[in-house]
């Protein structure tokens, strides 16, 4: 459970396009200060009158405290489904219901280390104040963003500007190497000593990086992603199975015990069913 | 005139008739951070089992429109780590505790209330035999009169002492007045009504059905007619039976329709997946509601859309 986490009113400063995306910003005051990298946000959407009951939860972009003392929550917002849609129509002025931060944050190790961040479609978006921190902490920060397409990488200029090297991999080839994240991770791992694997992604990708830092003995810390209706730890509906420090393995809740979490730890299971040695199954 | 907002279920005072419904509090512990669990009438618990429990796989949610579907399975600790953790926190809290059971067979329930009929700081007993996310739609206790009845006798002979029961039913019956009746006749002292709706949503583009378990439960808004009918038909038929309903309330004036059908409490669930502090929200709307109809006490307004106009 994230103790700061509030509900507020918050109004959008700016929503501009890029790529596939929108950035978005919002006034969020004090809360700002209290945002770490990896923690998210849930937000109404669809309005009062809306048929959309449940909040969207984004992975927060980045979160700066202005010097007049106004907290600047950013956020990177995939129009897809009806509910980020219009989301991303709302214009400066306007005010969405919001709550933050919620959910655990990337572990900044204390002792500079080599990190690699891995980013998969606008899962690159809590990477960048990762980045940032972890430069501040003397660490090598190398990054792999992936995408299906050269339109859907989301590697804003700044961003670029953070990182010691930036490699990108499309499905179709459109931009840097043609395949995908996992493809060019051994050899990024080598060449770079990589200490520490921090990724935000699709599932599947998220597995994908597991199995090769396993092999290489390597820390993962990744960012998941289950369908969510709260995100605040009540509706029990965005769990995974995962290995606690008792050594049960217990359908954990996501929005509270995650996003972030420990890819070693987590049972990574396409079956749609529950799988063996769990808790209580 | 200052309004009498309190409520009481079969001999169990609350300060005000707003509950959070089973299974969508969590522990109460993740919401006691947007707002006192003192402040509700009731904080009504996940529905306990004898055992741990790791509910159903995912994905276990849709979203439909004006609504939810779940297949959550009943995930929870099982009744020892309940006993231990949940409990005791709920009481330093201050909570008022209606404390949700959920069973497989006739003798689970029997041995909960066993487990429980001790225990102190405890307000009422909310019987779940609905739950629609079961393997086997047979096993819905309250989708069939006589074994509705029969979880509720074995809860009612274990209990003892004066702890209220209430017994939790399913709009999925031809006739929920029947069920009522028969488990009022079985020992229940008040009913909640309304559980969720068996659902289903099918994904168009994979062209399968969305959830693990291809149906669900549904809640929100979309259902709350259903809930207004079943609490109108059974406080018709039983008017002396108190009545948690639910179903779909966002807001007081969802609250106050179901009041006026007949239920002398009401419990908030989906709403509060979109908003944290809803049950407080529901409370304060229903609250100026009652005071502005001119009510001087909450009581007077339960069932009062069964009048006969002269």
């Amino acid at each position: 459970m994230n103790s700061r986490a509030t509900q507020i009113s918050a109004e959008v400063l700016s929503n501009k396009r890029v790529g596939s995306y929108n950035h978005m910003v919002f006034a969020v005051d004090g809360l700002a200060a209290h945002c770490k990298p990896g923690n998210f946000v849930a937000i109404s959407v669809g309005g009062p009158t809306s048929s959309m009951i449940l909040r969207r939860a984004f992975a927060i972009y980045r979160a700066t405290m202005r010097s007049d003392g106004i907290g600047l929550l950013e956020l990177v917002v995939a129009p897809m489904g009806s509910g980020s849609k219009w989301l991303a129509s709302q214009q400066p002025g306007d005010f969405v219901d919001l709550i933050a931060p919620l959910g655990t944050a990337f572990g900044i190790p204390k002792d500079p280390v080599n990190a690699l961040l891995i980013g998969g479609g606008y899962g690159s978006a809590p990477l960048f104040a990762l980045a940032e921190t972890l430069k501040q902490r003397g660490c090598r920060v190398d990054m792999v963003l992936g995408a299906s397409t050269a339109g859907k990488i989301y590697a804003p200029l700044e961003g670029k500007r953070s990182v010691n090297s930036l490699t990108i991999t499309t499905d179709d080839g459109s931009a840097g190497t043609t395949g995908r994240v996992s493809d060019v991770l051994p050899e990024l791992i080598k060449e770079h000593e990589v200490d520490v694997i921090y990724s935000c992604g699709p599932m599947a990708m998220l597995e994908a990086i597991t199995k090769i830092s396993q092999t290489f003995g390597v820390v993962h810390q990744c960012s998941v992603e289950e369908s969510m209706a709260c995100g605040i730890g009540v509706c029990m509906t965005c769990v995974l199975p995962v290995e606690g420090d008792d050594g049960l393995i217990r359908m954990t809740r996501t929005c509270i015990d995650g996003p972030v979490m420990d890819g070693n730890k987590v049972l990574w299971t396409h079956s749609r069913e529950i799988p063996d040695g769990v808790w209580g199954k | 005139m200052t309004l009498n907002f309190s409520t009481s279920l079969a001999g169990a005072f609350f300060p005000n008739p707003i509950f959070t419904a089973s299974g969508c509090a969590g522990s109460g512990k993740e919401l006691s951070q947007f707002f006192p669990l003192t402040s509700l009438g009731a904080v009504v618990t996940k529905s306990i089992m004898i055992k741990p429990r790791s509910g159903r796989a995912t994905p276990r949610m849709a979203e439909t429109p004006s609504g939810m579907l779940n297949s959550i399975g009943l995930q929870g600790p099982g009744i020892d780590i309940f006993l231990e953790n949940d409990i005791p926190w709920l009481r330093e809290q201050g909570a008022r505790i209606i404390v949700s059971i959920a069973g497989e067979s006739v003798d689970d329930y029997a041995v909960l209330a066993r487990r429980l009929r001790s225990v102190p700081g405890i307000s009422a007993l909310e019987v779940n035999i609905s739950c629609p996310n079961v393997e086997n739609r047979g096993q819905v206790f309250a989708c069939n009169p006589v074994t509705a009845a029969e979880a509720i006798t074995a809860v009612r002979r274990n209990i003892g002492g004066e702890l209220p029961i209430i017994a939790k039913l399913s709009p999925d019956v031809t006739d929920i007045t029947e069920i009522a009746q028969s488990v009022v006749a079985a020992g229940a002292d008040g009913l909640a009504l309304i559980n969720t709706l068996l659902g289903m949503v099918i994904d168009t583009n994979s062209m399968l059905p969305r959830l693990s378990q291809k149906t669900g439960g549904l809640s929100g808004p979309a259902i709350r007619p259903v809930a207004v009918r079943a609490i109108y038909q059974v406080h018709a038929a039983l008017p002396h039976i108190p009545i948690v309903g639910m179903g779909g309330v966002a807001s007081g004036r969802d609250a106050f329709e179901l009041v006026l059908a007949g239920a002398r409490a009401i419990s908030v669930g989906t709403a509060t997946f979109g908003n944290p502090s809803a049950v407080i929200k529901v409370r304060d709307e229903l609250e100026e509601i009652c005071t502005m109809r001119g009510f001087s006490s909450f009581s007077d307004a339960v069932g009062f859309a069964h009048r006969v106009e002269s």
